[in-house]
């Protein structure tokens, strides 16, 4: 039978299933093969924070949740048109977002008796059954049965052989979207090329499932969705963290110096220590410290010896760097410090996304400690944001804040990626033959019209110094309880800060005019939603715009006149309200906020809705 | 990291050349004076260029040692010093890394710090000025001070139990222990070099008297009167005799080491003979830690109980970037870039 193809602009798909079910390779394989065919995506993984949570149940359900298009995509999308349910559970949890109309693709097999009850349905009831979910389109599948079908006689055992059910679903999403199987037959090989069985197997599995489409009597429907019109050029798939190592990597390079990366494991910042560890060919020094201070305070005595130091951590770990951050502060040492922002306070959300530690890095020291922050947009955006403190940390001997968070940092886009020639040299402070007084002696707190101080790394004859965190002399560096040096320091330093303004890009307006009756001011990974709220604020006629700052602190030097051009600004934060309270203390304006805390990143249309309901806007007649 | 070749080397250099132009602001009398002095007498003899040595400290009096050594130095932040040291020597293994450490710094605040840098056996030289008190605040027992202590914050006597430094230190796999005083400079000169020749971390303990809230605390083992019968001075394959006469040494009965006199009938041949390697009897040396005030205590040790050759960590740690380099390759930053699949919109 012909089965009718029907062209869509933009789908969204969430994978749901237990922990175990491979859910999170299922998704990221079909965003690999979908970016490749030439749509844009993004992507966001959401996980429990258990390993391995108990199967079956609401708390053990994974999800990976994807949207791809033929036009730009920011974000991963509000609402599903389609959710594939490997068990009850995954139904139960997910339903609430699929839309009206949407397609549910359910293991039969996972709402069995035990499952539904582990699910907490009730005894008999059964959504699959009772049409609870007429309101949708459901396709059945047994995916436990003819996976075991398709793999009797390969010799594998059961649990082998129910591993590979995600390779079913995988082959028949390709099936329904028009997609070739070559990038994950490929990545199988790979996987598995020292087990001949399970490379079959999986393949074999893979394979049952696109030709299930094709020839099941059942479903009639395919989608094609066409490649999205974005900018000429190479692209790949990338994710935050892995964004923000290659950021790294490639400002240590462009500096000529080795990358020493002093880290302690912790959700969701550890995949940057893995990526790292890999690298050892470009020079890159991991050290998985014995704990949180020491990842830092090691970074630091790289630092101190002539490597670019980085430590990562999230929420908690940076809270334990603290003091070390005013050490380095104080120290005027080159510094990076990445903070993969997570739900908290305390232990809080490990898992889930947040940006609540925006005054954490900006005032979270004793002390007047002020420390440049900036902040990643999105997943690719962390490479520009990692290699951007690198350049700052280096050029003005300064420790670094880049914040990113567990939503850039798992999610996944495609990223037109850089040519190493294109990107900017990064120039080192170091003393030179210059750097000494007419006494011959070298003064390591002696400024240039940056009021950046000179780099002299042990080794270096006749640079002898000491350096400590006791308050310095203007320009000596010798320990000084002067209280008009203290002040004089004390401003020198906060100075310093400010003056980075100058040298740095203005802010820009990244949708929208410059000026108007509202502007939407982000920081950090809401820059999606933000940005499609407001391409969706404006088709309807509204006068909206959208600025998203990466420099966090020290503001951007035109922010206040850009500011000032809109009626309203409203602030849309997944906290509440810090860059709210800085923008309003800075500025003296009545800025907006608009908060959401729950883990989870916010949708297109509660920006949309926060925007129309501040009653800021009167449609354009 | 030096530019210097070993034939260059500063010959020229005396113990002034490594002070600095600063003030040192210790209490006069303070034992601090005394390791600073020995510390720079025997820097000219190592052979070690000024520009590669570095002394890193972290809070407390002891912690000002860097500002007063000619050399590269930072005076760090309460505990640290070891994690610093340990980033510094991970990133450039030539440098000569002395770490300045006290009681409080070391084994309270920075504990894990100290316990996590010996097993890993970075090549650095660590000295613990132990003054069993906290000087720089004024006064409070430290995880040193005996029990009972009486101090500023034990009006009524310290509950905890204190460390044993070394015991502490062999647990964590240290592969130099040494103890030592400030009042001997000559012990503590050769304990210093031995301990720089040591390749891994070389764990110094010097009893260092603090005269202000803690005078004498060390008195039993430093005062001519007392020390003969209360110290050994351990010497490499010798055995440990002590005693005003010279005439009583330790024998070990089985694990347990008993005091016998040497004109009761023992010989020398009957003691125990000193040997830094055998690290089940440097255990045995570190649990010679009786007060020595109390009735038949056993005399302290001092001098290197324990010296093992293992691997350092920023050796190995540099190896693999070698070894990464050799069987990939120099890393190509736009192979990185591109990452393992690409494709291209025209
Ligand atoms: S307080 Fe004690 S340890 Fe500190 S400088 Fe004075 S005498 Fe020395």
């Amino acid at each position: 039978m012909t089965k009718s193809t029907e062209t869509k602009r933009e789908v969204v798909i969430l994978f749901a299933g237990d922990s175990g079910d491979g859910i999170q390779l299922t998704g990221g394989q079909f965003s690999e093969t979908t970016g490749l065919y030439g749509n844009d995506i993004s992507t966001f993984p959401n996980f429990p924070a258990e390993i391995r949570a108990p199967k079956g149940t609401l708390a053990g359900v994974s999800g990976f949740q994807l949207k791809f298009g033929s036009v730009e995509i920011f974000t991963p999308g509000d609402k599903y048109d389609v959710l594939v349910a490997m068990n009850a559970a995954a139904l139960k949890v997910n339903l609430e977002n699929l839309k009206t109309g949407g397609l549910i693709i359910a293991n039969t097999d996972g709402f069995d008796k035990k499952n539904l009850n582990l699910a907490k349905y009730a005894d008999g009831e059964n959504p699959l059954e009772d049409h609870s979910l007429d309101k949708y389109i459901v396709h059945k599948i047994d995916v436990t049965k003819i996976t075991r079908n398709a793999l009797k006689g390969s010799g594998l055992g059961i649990k082998e052989i129910d591993r590979s059910k995600n390779m079913f679903v995988l082959g028949y999403i390709y099936w329904m979207y028009n997609r070739k199987l070559d990038n994950t037959i490929a990545f199988i090989n790979q996987k598995f090329k020292n087990n001949e069985q399970l490379r079959e197997a999986n393949i074999n599995v893979l394979k049952t499932g696109y030709h299930f489409g094709d020839t099941s009597e059942a479903f009639t429907s395919r989608y094609q969705v066409e490649p999205a019109p974005m900018p000429k050029g190479i692209y790949r798939n990338i994710k935050g963290n892995e964004a923000t190592a290659i950021g790294l990597i490639a400002g240590a390079k462009k500096a000529g110096l080795n990358l020493f990366y002093g880290s302690y494991p912790i959700t969701p910042a550890s995949d940057i220590l893995h990526f790292l560890s890999k690298y050892k060919n470009f020079k890159v020094k991991t050290f998985q410290a014995e704990d949180e201070i020491a990842a830092i305070c090691s970074a630091i005595g790289a630092s101190y010896g002539g490597t670019l130091g980085v430590t990562a951590s999230s929420g908690p770990g940076i809270a334990l760097k603290g003091e070390a951050i005013g050490l380095a502060t104080i120290l005027e040492l080159p510094l990076v410090i990445c903070n993969v922002q997570r739900g908290g306070p305390s232990t809080g959300l490990p898992t889930k996304t947040e940006q609540a530690d925006l005054f954490q890095a900006v005032y979270g020291r004793n002390g007047e400690a002020p420390v440049p922050v900036l902040a990643a947009s999105s997943p690719s955006d962390c490479f520009e944001v990692a290699f951007e403190a690198c350049r700052i940390a280096l050029e003005h001997m300064t420790p670094v804040f880049v914040l990113s968070d567990g939503y850039i940092a798992n999610g996944a886009e495609p990223w037109r990626f850089p040519k190493s020639e294109a990107l900017t040299e990064i120039h080192p402070k170091w003393v030179n033959d210059n750097s000494k007084n007419e006494e011959g002696k070298y003064l390591p707190y002696k400024r240039d019209e940056k009021l950046v101080r000179e780099w002299a790394i042990p080794g270096m004859k006749g640079f002898e110094h000491r350096i400590g965190g006791l308050e310095k002399e203007h320009e000596t560096g010798n320990v000084s309880y002067d209280p008009a040096n203290h002040e004089f320091m004390i401003n020198l330093r906060a100075e310093k800060v400010k003056k980075m303004a100058e040298f740095l890009p203005e802010q820009q307006i990244a949708i929208g005019e410059s000026q108007g009756d509202v502007l939407v001011l982000g920081w950090g990974s809401t820059f999606g939603a933000i940005q499609t709220a407001v391409r969706e604020l404006r088709k309807e006629g509204h006068s909206v715009s959208h600025a998203h700052l990466r420099y966090v602190f020290p503001f951007p030097k035109n922010l206040k006149q850009l500011l000032s051009r809109f009626k309203k600004v409203v602030i849309p934060e997944m906290n509440k309200g810090q860059l709210l309270q800085m923008i309003r203390s800075e500025f003296l304006i009545d800025a907006k906020g608009v908060q959401k805390v729950k883990g989870l990143p916010f949708t297109v249309d509660e920006i949309k809705n926060a925007v129309l309901g501040e009653n800021t806007l009167e449609a354009v007649q | 990291m030096s530019q210097n070749t070993p034939n260059d080397i500063v010959e020229k250099l005396t113990p002034k050349d490594f002070a600095t132009d600063q003030d040192v602001r210790w209490c006069p009398g303070c034992g601090d004076y005394s390791i600073l002095k020995q510390v720079q007498t025997i820097m000219p003899e190592i052979g070690v260029p000024k520009e590669d040595i570095v002394f890193i400290s972290g809070i407390g009096c002891s912690s000002r040692f860097p500002y007063y050594m000619n050399t590269y130095g930072m005076h760090s932040i309460h505990g640290r010093a070891p994690a610093i040291a340990s980033g510094l020597k991970a990133v450039n293994p030539d440098l000569s890394v002395w770490v300045i450490t006290g009681d409080g710094d070391a084994l309270s605040i920075g504990g894990n710090h100290l316990i996590h840098m010996l097993r890993r056996n970075f090549d650095l030289n660590v000295l613990l000025f132990n003054n069993e008190i906290y000087g720089l605040t004024k006064g409070q027992y430290s995880p040193t001070s005996p029990e009972g202590s009486i101090s500023k914050s034990t009006p009524m006597g310290s509950v905890d139990h204190p460390f044993n430094p070394l015991a502490l230190c062999m647990g964590a796999e240290g592969t130099f222990i040494a103890r030592t005083l400030d009042r001997d400079p000559k012990h503590l000169r050769d304990v210093l070099s031995e301990a720089h020749l040591h390749k891994g971390t070389s764990m110094v303990e010097i009893y260092q008297n603090c005269n202000v809230f803690n005078d004498g605390a060390f008195f039993p083992f430093t005062e001519k009167a007392t020390k003969p019968d209360n110290v050994i001075f351990l010497e490499q394959g010798e055995p440990l005799v002590f005693g005003k006469e010279g005439n009583l040494g330790i024998k070990l009965d089985g694990f347990k080491p008993t005091v016998v006199n040497l004109d009761e009938g023992f010989s020398k041949e009957d003691l125990w003979k000193h040997d830094k390697s055998d690290k089940i009897k440097a255990s045995i040396l570190t649990q010679l830690f009786d007060d020595p005030k109390t009735e038949g205590a056993l005399p302290r040790p001092f001098g290197v109980f324990y010296a093992e050759e293992r691997f350092n960590y920023e050796d190995v740690f540099n190896k693999q970037i070698q070894e990464a380099l050799a069987s990939k390759g120099e890393g190509d930053l736009d192979a990185l870039l591109a990452g393992h699949s690409t494709w291209e919109i025209k």
